[in-house]
């Protein structure tokens, strides 16, 4: 197998990419994904291996664009039944715990 | 500079040795656009409803919905693009990932590496060009509402979302940096704005939110070439905002400059009350979106029939409009009446004044009434016939009606939406005073008030006012003022 001339994934990358998951993950945990992931990566590698200059990248698996929809209302839900699968509701609207930080 | 950018209008002045000091600015305009339905789903697009009830299980990303593109999302995109010299391209759709509770499916669909209008630029009314990197296509977020702690973001205990706006389509534009003052970004911004509702693209509420902007601000010594660390400001919701945190995020910079430390790229938030602005996050902090392409969607690649009707579609954008209306007014127009063209164009209310010159009434007079009385309620004088208006005009211009009965019977067509303005005139009891009737009435006045009338002869004009106000007491308000001061001098002048 090749890395492609890419250096290793380091566990430094697996933890932020948890990070932005917002997944915690053990020491045990981060050992085994580096390792893994590690792997699907060199795999993927072999693609990053080969000469593609002339080949235009996939946008989409079909051969299709411009799939549109005309400019038309179509029914919602019934707000009852939207809130009513949230955990908390005040006011109409779904209520959420306080957020950290500003929206991006 | 983008090519062929004229050089930009003097820097504003900033912080104590402001001279040494060059403002830099590029603006993101968000742009809602003035479609039924939402981007990806047929919910409706409309501002103000009962919140959580425009939604369903596409824009609140419940699993198994898959979204569709509105195909007049992407006319209107179009349409800006062609106002603003863009070319159109194929383009795909990102997923842009984030947690935060303003977009239920934890990730924004976005253009991103292949937006849809690529390059361009506009001109602003004082002969700046401001370059155009990108306009592209996304979806509007939900509408946090911070509770507690007086709703501050900082210190809320919790927060209330609404996703009426999930999905909204959106037009991001997005600026050269090629602004170099507060007054340019607020003409840029508020030029920007009138070509967007010229378009049919937007409705330019700004107070509404359908209209945000974002400004990318940095400073530098005059001479240097290279940008300085440029800070992002956020939160403003007017051009008067958006002027004046430019101008202290600019003059905040220098000062940090001047003292030997160094800016920090980070994303501040605009004050209003405080005058302002604060750090939101560092660069350190900067969200990592680990963008990818979006799976649910296909390209988009509209084909050269589709762009030119698009773009033929665009009425006559703002620059034209003034133009148009300072031909019609001629060489020897007043400052004034330019402000009066810009204002009118601003509010969409040129149309009328072309009207009325074209069925034969001076310029400056339908201009006058545009800008003043039509302007007093924008919204409704919108509905209102032009035809109307320009036959008010004529009755105004040939002295069949007084300036003060033509401004009556025009809030009375305003309020109507149109109809006939002799008629109204008529049924309030306007009638045209004959020069003769005119002639009598001053001459009863100026027997009824000797003293006055010796002080006027003897060349004191200011009795002049003191006897318009007999004469209109008299007539009820129906004699002309012009008409009045005319019968006076010439009295005058035959005594003499």
């Amino acid at each position: 197998m090749s890395s492609g001339g890419r250096p290793p994934l380091s566990r430094d990358e697996v933890a932020h990419v948890a990070v932005l998951a917002r997944l915690a993950l053990t020491d045990e945990e981060l050992d085994r994904f580096t390792r893994q992931l590690a792997q699907v990566l060199d795999h993927a590698a072999d693609v990053a291996a080969l000469d593609l200059g002339g080949v235009v990248p996939t946008a989409h698996p079909l051969p299709l664009a411009n799939v549109l929809r005309p400019d038309e209302p179509a029914p919602c839900l019934d707000r009852d039944e939207v809130l009513g699968a949230a955990p908390v509701v005040e006011d109409g609207r779904f209520r959420v715990p306080r957020i950290v930080g500003e929206a991006p | 500079m983008s090519p062929g950018a004229p050089a930009g209008p003097a820097s504003d002045l900033v912080g104590p040795a402001a001279s040494d000091w060059e403002t830099v600015v590029g603006l993101e305009v968000h742009c809602e656009l003035k479609t039924v339905t939402k981007l990806f789903c047929g919910c409706p697009n409309s501002f103000g409803d009962e919140p959580d009830t425009n939604v369903c299980p596409v824009c609140l990303g419940l699993p198994g919905s898959l979204p569709v593109l509105n195909e007049q999302a992407v006319e209107l995109a179009m349409r800006i693009g062609a106002a603003l010299q863009a070319e159109v391209r194929p383009s795909t759709f990102h997923r842009k990932n984030y947690f935060y509770p303003d977009m239920p499916k934890d990730y924004q669909i976005s253009q991103y590496d292949e937006p849809i209008n690529v390059g361009g630029w506009l001109d602003l009314p004082d002969g700046s060009r401001v370059g155009i990197v990108r306009a592209h296509l996304e979806e509007d977020t939900g509408k946090t509402t911070h509770q507690g702690a007086g709703g501050r973001i900082h210190s809320a205990d919790y927060a209330l979302v609404d996703y009426n706006r999930a999905g909204v389509p959106l037009v991001e534009i997005v600026s050269e940096p090629d602004i170099r003052s507060a007054a340019q970004a607020r003409t840029y911004a508020a030029e920007l704005r009138a070509v967007l509702v010229a378009t049919g693209a937007s409705d330019g509420r700004m107070e509404e939110g359908s209209l945000r902007v974002d400004a990318n601000v940095s400073v530098r010594r005059v001479g240097e070439q290279r940008f300085g660390t440029r800070c992002e400001i956020k939160n403003l919701n007017s051009l008067r905002s958006l002027a004046r945190a430019v101008e202290h995020e600019a003059a905040r910079q220098v000062a940090v400059l001047e003292a030997g430390g160094a800016v920090v790229q980070e994303t501040r938030h605009w004050d209003e009350e405080a005058g302002r602005t604060i750090a939101m996050r560092s660069k350190e902090e900067a969200f990592d979106y680990r963008y990818f392409q979006e799976p649910d969607l296909v390209p988009l690649a509209p084909d050269a029939a589709w762009q030119e009707r698009a773009a033929a579609s665009i009425g006559l954008l703002p620059a034209a409009r003034r133009h148009r209306l300072l031909a019609l007014l001629g060489q020897d127009r007043t400052g004034a009446q330019e402000d009066q063209v810009q204002s009118v164009v601003d509010q969409g209310l040129d149309d009328f004044v072309v009207a009325a010159v074209s069925a034969g009434s001076p310029a400056p007079l339908a201009l006058v009434r545009a800008s003043n009385e039509l302007a007093a309620d924008v919204g409704a004088a919108q509905r209102l016939e032009p035809s109307s208006f320009a036959a008010l005009c004529k009755l105004e211009a040939s002295g069949e009606l007084t300036a003060t009965q033509a401004k009556a019977v025009l809030a009375e067509l305003v309020e109507a939406g149109g109809g006939d303005p002799a008629a109204v005139a008529r049924s309030k009891g306007f009638e045209a005073m004959s020069a003769d009737s005119l002639a009598g009435v001053v001459a009863q006045v100026v027997e009824a008030n000797p003293d006055e009338w010796r002080r006027y002869a003897a060349g004191d004009d200011k009795l002049a006012g003191f006897f318009t106000g007999q004469v209109m007491k008299v007539t009820g308000g129906k004699a002309d003022g012009k008409a009045v001061a005319a019968e006076l001098r010439g009295r005058r002048e035959q005594q003499a």
